[in-house]
């Protein structure tokens, strides 16, 4: 009789301690209505993907994914959301984030809850100096400002510039990544024109005419990826820049995948920097844009915001496998610092000392192929670090 | 002789206590007892209410309809922001007295120079100088952190001693609690005051009021001052419970979602902020997680159903339903 | 010259946009005047009509000009069943009542356009003659902004003309400015309301098709301009079609130029200036004093 007891004692104890290595709970925070849909979408996408095309390196544990709409980007619902994913539902890892202001405000309730954060696109470049348990595997915004300005200067030839920016903090950063590089290669911009907030599409064209008038080398342009990037590139085209000899230049938020095809021919001559987009031709990503339109359909397109949810929960699966599903905090991070990955957008790390990405940037050119958009690389800068945190530069200065 | 008339009776008793007005409260410290995980949640909520409450006091007994409420909250959830972030001054109590204060001036200054006008021009105008603050926020971006705000604002333990903590807001839920029953407190003996009698009489029937002499601009100038400072208050105790300030707090979004919540739950009875904020958000969270675009279907509908025939609100159709509950008895 | 072309490219690039500005606003300017009501939802009104275009020249495969039209019918024949149905019902409403029963509206607008479409903003294709640029000789400029201009110019005459020399025209003045003697002179208030309504309505479809390539078209297109043309009405006046025109013009020529040579302002100074227009003539710049 105690035998038996004993017997199914210990079977339950078995399951029960098998159960709690088998399941990890992730909670992930995105904007999944407002004005965010798409975007939340598309990281939401990404995640789904590499679970399902990557069953073996999960395998023999159960990720869990809890998903909450943080509906915008004041911060008030993300702390919530992230305390009561902390406080309610237990989860283990915490990911998401799309717009830089949630992930500032969920800074401190980071740190308190102890769990390891993947951020998956916001890119201000300071976010990941604000708590010990954040690491991003997106990007920053001097990833491609800086590397941009550097290519402006040296591959472009380019004297001046003038720099369009949302005047918001991504695109201030902008703004500072790129004239930093660009100057300190021998450029100088001759103007800096915020063009309205990050909130609503203005109508571009007075701040177009402006640099118009400046008649510079290049245009850099800084707008949050969506519906901003199509006004911009209309616009444009529309006060005929072009053939006034300006080159439209900006990281790749202005060619973003999903919205480049509806551009058209306006888009040909763009001269992007960016980390990733579809058309990049290595291994890995065709594998994985063949896999999207498989799951999503023919007509969608990845870009780089599901990528940096695809890369986040690579990051998240390898830290389940190396700490056999008890997924301590601080253990997490050791294990993720120097952290290498084969992802679509090339072989990226985790840099140790900033926690934030490492990757390589291409220099792309928007031409027309075979009746479609494409983005054809004509340059590339390998294993690029937010020079932001590199240089020690403002607020990203480690406090 | 004089008491026995049940109108007259009525009316000098309005300021009573009635037996269930202490429910409120009451579910506010069941619900910190009983959902210890949701108090986050619960803390925006009494938040809201107390900016409601603001509102309905402008709205409801003033008759001011004004979409720019939130310049009054954004302007104290500043103050207290930026005296934290700039460690200039960060003890929580005083913080909120000046963030009152500041709010109320900002009410005042508007308040003189806008009521002058009605209809939509004042709506316009009080929309209108709420932007001109959310735009200035966003231009003196050193001092305000423009569009990614003000985050882990450092504010001192309450009296001393109670430390606010992010993850369990305990404190912060009985902090907010406390700070709204007095602001209630102060609001209702204001609105059962003569004062608050002249402030009905006005909106019913302005014309008549200033027959009877009563100075009307001034009074209403003075509600407009105080309820700035109680949306003030309300802002300055957002910010700190969340140590965190931002352009929201200043945006059209938070103006138009307060009037919502206010037209839900009833104006000029003080009891629909409570009532219409809890709904409000209680839907919003939880539908929100079940069906998200739908619940600004939901919403969009509910709103035109209750514009359409239930002119007060939930209170509103409650009124009505006792009146009708007990006009059989009256006449049998 | 260089200054001449300077100049002339700032006034080109205003005007057009305070002609967007004016067609989707004229309607509720009148619309205002005429019912004084607080419709929150005109912009709504707008939203709908440019995606009923976008739907048109898309799916069914008609051409720019037939979409606008259709575009316009159907915004005015959905406006006016409303207004039939419900608006009607709270003309005599305070105007809280008013307010919420519009921003309703909106929502619902909002979120079917958001089930039924998506979250993504919906390009308009413009016909290859009207893009590019143009030559007007002392500059080049861009061929659509001389187009709405042109646009504008037509529709703002033949609404003028309109209002003066037709019969209707004059009814809705007349109810306009004293709605009891138009009424006691046998004018049927009800159907002026629902035409005018319907009308206005189909305008501002109209604008949202025209002003789609400046202002894009998404689900929240509704609210995000409705500040701009609820400022266009109040500083021009309710009820009148020259008031709305002169304040649209201003508006997008002040905003164009502020944009231009004061990026770092922001839409602080046309939110000052309304602030200042207001308070100096609250009933607008060419309203009638109430």
């Amino acid at each position: 009789m105690i035998k038996r007891i004993a017997a199914v004692l210990a079977a339950l104890a078995l399951t029960a301690a098998g159960a709690e290595a088998q399941e990890v709970k992730v909670g992930v925070n995105l904007p999944y209505t407002g004005i965010g849909a798409e975007f939340a979408q598309l990281v939401d996408r990404g995640m789904e993907l590499y679970l399902k095309l990557n069953p073996d390196k999960v395998r023999p544990y159960k990720i869990t994914l809890i998903k909450r709409d943080v509906k915008d980007p004041g911060g008030a619902n993300a702390k919530i959301v992230v305390q009561e994913l902390l406080t309610q539902d237990n989860v283990d890892v915490l990911a998401g984030w799309i717009y830089s202001p949630n992930a500032i405000a969920s800074a401190p309730i980071v740190t308190a809850g102890k769990k390891l954060a993947v951020i998956m696109n916001a890119g201000t470049a300071h976010i990941t100096t604000l708590s010990p348990y954040y690491v991003r595997t997106s990007f920053s915004m001097w990833h491609a400002g800086y590397a941009l300005g550097e290519a402006a200067a040296k591959l472009m030839h380019a004297k001046t510039a003038v720099v369009g920016y949302t005047d918001f903090p991504p695109g201030k950063d902008s703004l500072a990544a790129f004239k930093r590089a660009f100057e300190s290669h021998g450029g100088k911009v001759v103007d800096e024109i915020p063009m309205g907030s990050a909130g609503a599409v203005p109508d571009f064209t007075p701040f177009f005419q402006r640099a118009k008038d400046k008649k510079p080398d290049v245009f850099f342009v800084f707008v949050p990826a969506g519906d901003h990037a199509a006004a911009v590139v209309k616009t444009y085209a529309a006060l005929g820049m072009r053939e006034a000899g300006i080159r439209l230049i900006g990281p790749g938020d202005i060619t973003q995948d999903t919205k480049l095809q509806a551009m058209g021919a306006a888009a040909v001559g763009l001269v992007t920097m960016h980390h990733y987009h579809a058309d990049l031709e290595n291994a890995e990503n065709k594998r994985f844009v063949e896999a999207w339109k498989k799951e999503y359909g023919a007509a969608t397109t990845p870009d780089f915001m599901a990528v940096g949810g695809y890369d986040g929960m690579a990051a998240i699966v390898y830290v389940v496998q190396t700490l056999k599903g008890k997924v301590d905090a601080d253990k997490a991070l050791e294990a993720l610092k120097g952290w290498k990955f084969n992802s679509p957008r090339g072989p990226i790390m985790i840099d140790p000392v900033t926690r934030d990405i490492v990757m390589n940037e291409y220099l792309s050119e928007a031409v027309m192929k075979d009746g479609r958009v494409f983005q054809k690389v004509i340059g590339r800068i390998d294993a690029v670090k937010d020079a932001c945190k590199e240089q020690k530069i403002g607020p990203c200065a480690p406090k | 002789m004089r008491d026995e008339h049940p109108a007259a009776r009525a009316l000098a008793g309005r300021h009573r206590l009635r037996p269930w007005e202490p429910i409120p409260w009451v579910l506010a410290l069941a619900w910190y007892v009983v959902f210890p995980k949701h108090l986050g949640f619960g803390t925006e909520v009494l938040v809201t209410i107390l900016f409601a409450v603001s509102l309905d006091l402008a709205l409801g007994y003033a008759g001011v309809v004004t979409l720019g409420h939130a310049a009054f909250f954004g302007a104290g959830a500043y103050t207290v922001g930026m005296l934290a972030k700039h460690g200039v001054w960060n003890e929580p109590i005083t913080s909120l007295l000046l963030a009152g204060l500041v709010a109320a001036a900002v009410g005042l200054g508007s308040g003189l120079v806008l009521l002058r006008t009605r209809g939509l021009t004042l709506l316009m105008l009080t929309l209108c100088t709420m932007a001109l603050l959310e735009e200035t926020a966003n231009l003196g971006h050193a001092y305000t952190g423009g569009f990614d705000g003000l985050d882990s604002l450092p504010i001192a333990p309450l009296l001393g001693v109670f430390e606010f903590n992010p993850l369990y807001p305990r404190t912060q839920y009985l902090y907010v609690l406390t700070v709204l029953f007095l602001c209630f407190v102060f609001v209702r003996t204001l609105v059962h005051s003569p004062f608050g009698q002249s402030l009905t009489g006005i909106r019913e029937n302005t014309l008549r009021m200033h027959a009877v002499g009563a100075p009307v601009r001034a009074r209403l100038v003075v509600c407009y001052t105080l309820s700035a400072a109680v949306a003030g208050i309300a802002g300055g105790i957002w910010a700190q419970a969340n140590a965190y300030v931002n352009l929201g707090t200043l945006g059209l979004d938070r103006a138009a979602t307060v009037l919502i919540i206010l037209a839900l739950g009833g104006h000029g009875r003080l009891y629909g902020a409570f009532i219409g904020a809890a709904a409000y958000m209680m839907l919003s969270h939880f539908l929100s997680k079940i069906y998200p675009t739908a619940w600004q279907l939901g919403l969009g509908l509910l709103l035109v159903v209750i514009a359409l025939f239930a002119r007060n609100g939930i209170l509103g159709i409650g009124a009505a339903l006792w009146r009708r509950a007990r006009l059989p008895r009256a006449t049998s | 010259m260089i200054v001449g072309a300077d100049v002339a490219s700032v006034l080109l690039g205003g005007v057009a946009a305070g002609m967007v500005l004016f067609i989707v606003s004229v309607g509720l300017s009148i619309t205002m005047g005429l019912m004084g009501f607080v419709n929150l939802a005109h912009g709504g009104f707008a939203m709908l009509g440019g995606y009923a275009i976008v739907y048109a020249m898309k799916v069914w495969g008609l051409g720019f000009v037939p979409a606008l039209v259709f575009g316009f019918v159907v915004t005015a024949a959905g406006s006016a069943v409303l207004e039939r149905l419900l608006y009607a019902r709270l003309y005599k409403a305070a105007e809280l009542d008013q307010v919420l029963f519009t921003i309703g509206l909106v929502f619902i607008m909002i979120a079917a356009v958001t089930l039924w479409f998506g979250p993504e903003n919906q390009p308009v294709a413009l016909p290859a003659m009207l893009q590019g640029q143009i030559d007007l000789g002392i500059t080049r400029y861009r061929t659509y902004s001389v187009v709405l201009i042109a646009i504008g110019i037509v529709i703002v005459a033949g609404l003028w003309l309109g209002f003066e020399r037709t019969r209707m025209g004059a009814q809705i003045r007349a109810a306009v400015d004293n709605r009891r003697m138009a009424e006691s002179l046998g004018i049927n208030i009800d159907r002026l309301f629902t035409a005018t309504f319907a009308f206005g309505s189909g305008m501002a479809a109209l604008g949202g098709g025209l002003g789609a390539e400046f202002l894009g078209l998404d689900p929240q297109y509704a609210l995000k301009y409705l500040v701009y043309f609820l400022i266009v009405v109040a500083v021009g006046g309710l009820g009148r079609v020259t008031g709305v025109f002169y304040a649209a013009l201003l508006i997008g020529v002040l905003d164009f130029v502020l944009k231009k040579y004061l990026p770092q302002g922001g839409a602080l100074f046309i939110y000052a200036l309304t602030i200042l227009v207001l308070l100096w003539r609250p009933q607008g710049l060419f309203g009638a004093r109430a």
